[in-house]
């Protein structure tokens, strides 16, 4: 069954045909080019693939691209606001090495913004290590990626974003 | 993932209608069990009826003593919800505790409830509260409701519309969960509401159970030490590389106690 679906992607309007089946995931790299939102297990375990739809982090290899039919998708592309600007998060994993084979960091980024704006800019380092739970790293390289997302949590509120 | 006609209705009424005149259609909540299931080809439907645009279906209510969840309501919006948290937190606990923050922002309590997967979390509350399932044909009493391994009173063309769960006087879950998927290995959950008090188990069997020797026990006396020498038997219970039924039958001991304790503070 071919369906024409609509979204607004990083703020732009954005359309395209697709399957039923298409997963949201399919649906970025594949007929929108944006890779940056990777696949890891395609079994909704490892977080590679988090992207934010009307605001909240979800995992997109277990989301229809029809399912996303009139939302506001935001992937790690549409995060910094200019070539050489990165947003906070993204500038935090650089600052801490919070990254190695860099395989789950876009994941890891949508998934830390989400969380910082749910706990409203007030972490701990116990909270961010146990709302990392849908986010896998196979380097292991947790404990930068724990340090970066509590550098980024007053660098995002001041930042105003 | 075969390919399948996709819907996506405004209003109970017209899912219904289209799970009814389809064969092999299938309702889909948040996905989060349907969706992997169909990508490991285990299920084939004609159709998928999406009910994520059936807004009648969303929301929390107060309606007198009980507290009312529609049945697309996010786990992420049970756990975060005032009514709730001041009412039932044990429940609000509960569904903040259920796979990841990105599965509880999709997931619902209506979808979990209908899959009933073994160790899924909510038939442990739905028992314990003795809540009512509400359908779009009727109303089913928590007991009756969970038949066995994915297995509920659901008719065809019958889904669950809302939960009524009565406010509890006393309530705790505690789940010890599997280190690896976070699954319940065993949850246990204890509560003390006007219709007395209930213990129910999840991930322990084939689908959730009672526990009558440790209600007895808990309606005397509502303390851990009431129920410190009963034992559950470990036939029919899971046995798998994660646990032998035996270990499972301890954890319902030591998951049931704390959760008393938790209940009591």
């Amino acid at each position: 069954m071919t369906i024409s679906v609509a979204m607004t992607v990083n703020g732009k309007a954005v359309s395209g045909k697709v399957e039923a089946r298409t997963l949201l995931v399919q649906f970025l790299r594949e007929n929108l080019g944006m890779t940056g939102t990777h696949v890891g297990c395609d079994t909704s375990q490892c977080g590679a693939c988090v992207v934010h739809v009307d605001g909240q982090s979800i995992k997109s290899c277990t989301m229809l691209a029809v399912q996303a039919e009139g939302a506001k998708v935001m992937t790690i592309e549409g995060l910094a606001p200019s070539a050489e600007k990165l947003h906070p998060m993204q500038e935090a994993f650089r600052d801490n090495h919070a990254l190695q084979c860099g395989f789950c960091t876009p994941g890891m980024v949508m998934s830390a913004i989400d969380m910082v704006k749910r706990h409203n800019y007030e972490l701990d380092e116990a909270t961010v290590r146990r709302e990392l739970e849908g986010n896998l790293c196979r380097c292991t390289g947790y404990h930068n990626i724990v340090k970066a997302i509590l550098a980024a949590a007053p660098a995002m509120k001041s930042a105003g974003v | 993932m075969y390919d399948f006609a996709y819907h996506r209705p405004k209003s109970v009424a017209d899912a219904i209608a289209l799970l009814k005149g389809k064969e092999e259609a299938r309702p889909m909540s948040g996905g989060m069990t349907l969706i992997p299931t169909l990508k490991q080809r285990l299920a084939r439907p004609s159709d998928v009826v999406d009910l994520g645009d059936v807004k009648e279906l969303a929301g929390i209510k107060l309606e007198g003593a009980n507290v009312v969840i529609g049945g697309m309501t996010k786990h992420a919006e049970v756990a975060t919800s005032a009514d709730v948290k001041s009412h039932i937190p044990a429940l609000a606990e509960l569904a903040g505790h259920i796979g990841d923050p990105q599965v509880r922002n999709r997931g619902t309590m209506g979808g979990s409830v209908a899959n009933n997967d073994p160790a899924a979390d909510y038939p442990a509350a739905v028992v314990a509260l003795n809540a009512t399932v509400t359908t779009n044909t009727g109303k089913h009493a928590a007991d009756g409701f969970f038949k066995g391994l994915f297995e509920t009173a659901l008719g065809e063309g019958e889904i669950v519309t809302s939960i009524s769960f009565p406010k509890a006087e006393k309530a705790a879950y505690m789940k010890f969960p599997n280190p690896a998927s976070r699954y319940a290995m065993v949850g246990v959950f204890v509560a003390k509401t006007a219709s007395g008090v209930r213990v129910a188990v999840t991930g322990a069997g084939p689908c959730v159970f009672r526990v009558k020797a440790m209600e007895e026990a808990l309606a005397k006396n509502f303390s851990s030490a009431a129920i410190k020498d009963i034992k559950v038997s470990a036939t029919d219970l899971n046995s798998d590389i994660h646990g032998s039924a035996e270990y499972r039958a301890h954890l319902v001991g030591v998951m049931a106690r704390r959760a008393v304790d938790a209940a009591n503070k």
